[in-house]
């Protein structure tokens, strides 16, 4: 809706430079360490690393969702020409909703278990637009019929817990388009769902994202997703990007032994069997760095199966432009690897 | 769980192949109300409460003699047909004088409990949502409210404002106020936290909406049993200051005032202390046994526990 009014060019979202420290017992926790990407209209992008790896909280920052009490966020994320980062309470609270809407990870924690699903919806809707409640319910209804909820009238009167967990995130998913919002962040959004309703749950975001025009940040840990809605990937380790680019390039070339540790821990049932048994996955050793206690150098030399060069240990890589890449998008990666990147 | 159609509400429907789950859309309070009625003892307290309430509300209707009206020739006569509950030592009818009592206790109960419960949920609420230095000064101010014994509180803001009916209530209400207040924050820090919270705030509801239509509903249930509970004390209470002296005043008829003017002729006249007394006792043990009734009902995994196991 409001994408469309947008040049093409401009993206949704910029972020540059985000940076979140969380205040905890044993000292500054550096959870998120200078995170830069863009989100353009129609455009999603995959941000992908494993738990701990700092990504749900680089997205609860963006919208000022972390307890102020703890949390120091700089940098910019500028949506739609405006500094989140910088900008007041009451104005994040209009932006919340029209500008970007949020899925969250488990559909049975994300809805209220008191209220019906029609009066959460609402109460969405009614934040934002100065509409009378039979309006409201009208357009909730849509909303419902357009995730593909059966019979969204009735739906409307229904509690969370008498819908199934599909179901459940449908609702969710119509809570953060209520408002057509110019950016759609899913954090885990498929993970608590089996398959099939993962795979519809994803037609239907890709299928409202071409209706009307929305930016997507997709976290996930499933490589399989990824490779299934992305355009573009960032790979996300100790709190930094490690790598991204196309989601041709990077799942077709990684070039950071972490993107390689995570490809090569999937099943590729296209693979030849070796002695009639498929071969097994390898893992990456050892676990994330606590962010209390980040290594001086490459995030993830510690864990590294091919740290080779000295500078592994005490320089921090910078982000290097591997390839011009596809689609006008560089492939990047931070490694002072430089056995190229193809396997 | 029976699959019927919903009650008074839209002609259920059921399209073909509908994945929702066809269950009678039932309200909360009514499922609570409905599991509370499956336990013997709350649901008797309940029923018994309620007489109470409503000979409290029609007092006069059910007494035949005026419960200030003397009849000195009748004097500590004892329980008899005309005068079932026996009457005192100016010769004024005991039973008229329980029923006009309970109106006062219940009056003062409710009354004082309903000033704490608002006040002190409104204060743990703000305390436990924005926590910092508003939980700090709040949750200060409530420790320092705690640190005097009840009673001893209640008779010293009786003794500052003058004994009486209405500065009962507040000396009641004061005192539990901490109460109220510490159960909300301790139920709020919990909600505050939920998934659904920050959903809420992610689609841009302000801290108005969150705190009364997310925050409030979800940590309400050990509120209402802390009320059901401190409603039987403040019955209690009432009687302990009336009978010092402190709470309703001669003549006005109160359970505690009568224990203490029956005090005096226990060994001629048992029955003028024995049927206030007796009231007390019904009324605090029916309100407890409610509250744990409720406790039960209300606590999450024993409501699953009891709907799904039921009869």
């Amino acid at each position: 809706m409001t994408a469309t009014s947008l040049p093409a060019a401009e993206p949704v979202l910029e972020v540059d430079d985000l940076r979140v420290e969380l205040r905890t017992p044993r000292g500054p926790a550096h959870v998120v360490n200078g995170l830069s990407y863009t989100v353009g209209p129609g455009e999603t992008v995959a941000v992908v690393g494993e738990s701990g790896s700092g990504k749900s909280v680089s997205v609860l920052a963006l919208l000022g969702l972390l307890p102020a009490r703890v949390a120091t966020v700089t940098g910019r994320a500028v949506l739609q020409g405006e500094d989140l980062l910088t900008m007041s309470s009451d104005r994040l609270r209009q932006v919340r909703g029209p500008g970007a809407g949020m899925v969250f990870q488990d559909p049975m924690t994300s809805l209220n278990p008191v209220l019906s699903i029609g009066k959460q919806l609402i109460e969405g809707i009614r934040a934002h637009s100065d509409v009378s409640k039979e309006v409201a319910r009208r357009r909730a209804a849509d909303l419902l019929g357009e995730v593909g909820l059966p019979d969204p009238e009735r739906a409307l009167d229904r509690y969370p817990h008498e819908l199934s967990g599909g179901m459940r995130q449908r609702v969710v998913i119509a809570i953060a388009l209520s408002n057509s919002p110019a950016l759609l962040i899913a954090d885990e959004a498929t993970t608590a769902l089996d398959v099939t309703v993962q795979a519809q749950i994803i037609d239907l975001v890709e299928r409202l994202q071409a209706d009307h025009g929305t930016g997507v940040i997709w976290i996930t840990h499933d490589l399989g997703v990824v490779a299934g809605i992305a355009d573009r990937v960032l790979v996300m380790y100790g709190g930094r990007c490690v790598e991204d680019g196309t989601v041709d390039d990077v799942l077709e070339h990684p070039a950071h032994p972490y993107t390689r540790g995570l490809l090569g821990s999937l099943p590729d049932l296209a693979q030849p069997l070796v002695d009639g048994r498929v071969p097994d996955l390898t893992t990456v050793p050892g676990l994330p760095p606590p962010p209390t206690d980040l290594p001086a150098g490459c995030v993830f030399w510690p864990r590294c199966p091919v740290r080779s060069d000295p500078r592994c240990e005490t320089e921090q890589p910078p982000l290097a432009v591997l390839s011009p890449g596809s689609g006008g998008l560089e492939h990047r990666a931070a490694t002072w690897c430089e056995s190229g990147a193809d396997r | 769980m029976t699959a019927v159609p919903t009650p008074g509400g839209t002609p259920a429907a059921p399209t073909p192949g509908s994945p929702i789950v066809t269950r009678p859309v039932r309200p909360r309070w009514r499922e609570t109300l409905g599991l509370l009625a499956r336990d013997p003892t709350a649901a008797i307290a309940a029923v018994v409460l309620l007489a109470i309430i409503v000979v409290a509300i029609f007092d006069t209707a059910f007494a035949s003699q005026g419960p200030n009206e003397q009849d000195i020739a009748n004097r500590l006569q004892s329980p008899s047909w005309s005068h079932p509950f026996g009457t005192d030592d100016l010769g004024r009818d005991i039973l008229a004088r329980v029923i006009l009592g309970a109106s006062v206790s219940l009056k003062v109960g409710f009354l004082s409990v309903g000033l704490a419960l608002v006040v002190g949920t409104l204060v743990g609420l703000l305390a436990g949502f924005y926590g910092r230095w508003v939980d700090d000064v709040l949750m200060r101010i409530m420790d320092m409210l705690f640190a005097f014994p009840a009673v001893l509180l209640a008779i010293a803001i009786l003794a500052i404002r003058g004994p009486g009916t209405s500065n009962t209530v507040i000396a009641i209400a004061v005192v539990y106020v901490p109460i109220f207040a510490r159960v909300t924050r301790a139920s709020v820090l919990g909600v505050r936290e939920e998934v659904y919270v920050r959903a809420s705030r992610s689609v841009g509801a302000s801290d108005l909406r969150l705190l009364t239509r997310h925050v409030l509903p979800n940590a309400a249930p050990p509120i209402i049993v802390q009320t059901s509970i401190s409603l039987a004390f403040a019955v209690l209470a009432e009687a302990a200051l009336s009978f010092l002296g402190l709470g309703t005043q001669p003549p006005n008829p109160s359970w505690g005032l009568m224990l203490a003017e029956g005090n005096e002729f226990i060994n001629r006249a048992w029955w003028l202390a024995f049927f206030p007394g007796i009231a007390i006792v019904v009324t605090v043990l029916c309100f407890n046994l409610l509250g744990d009734g409720l406790r039960d009902v209300l606590d999450p995994r024993q409501r699953t526990l009891m709907a799904g196991g039921g009869r």
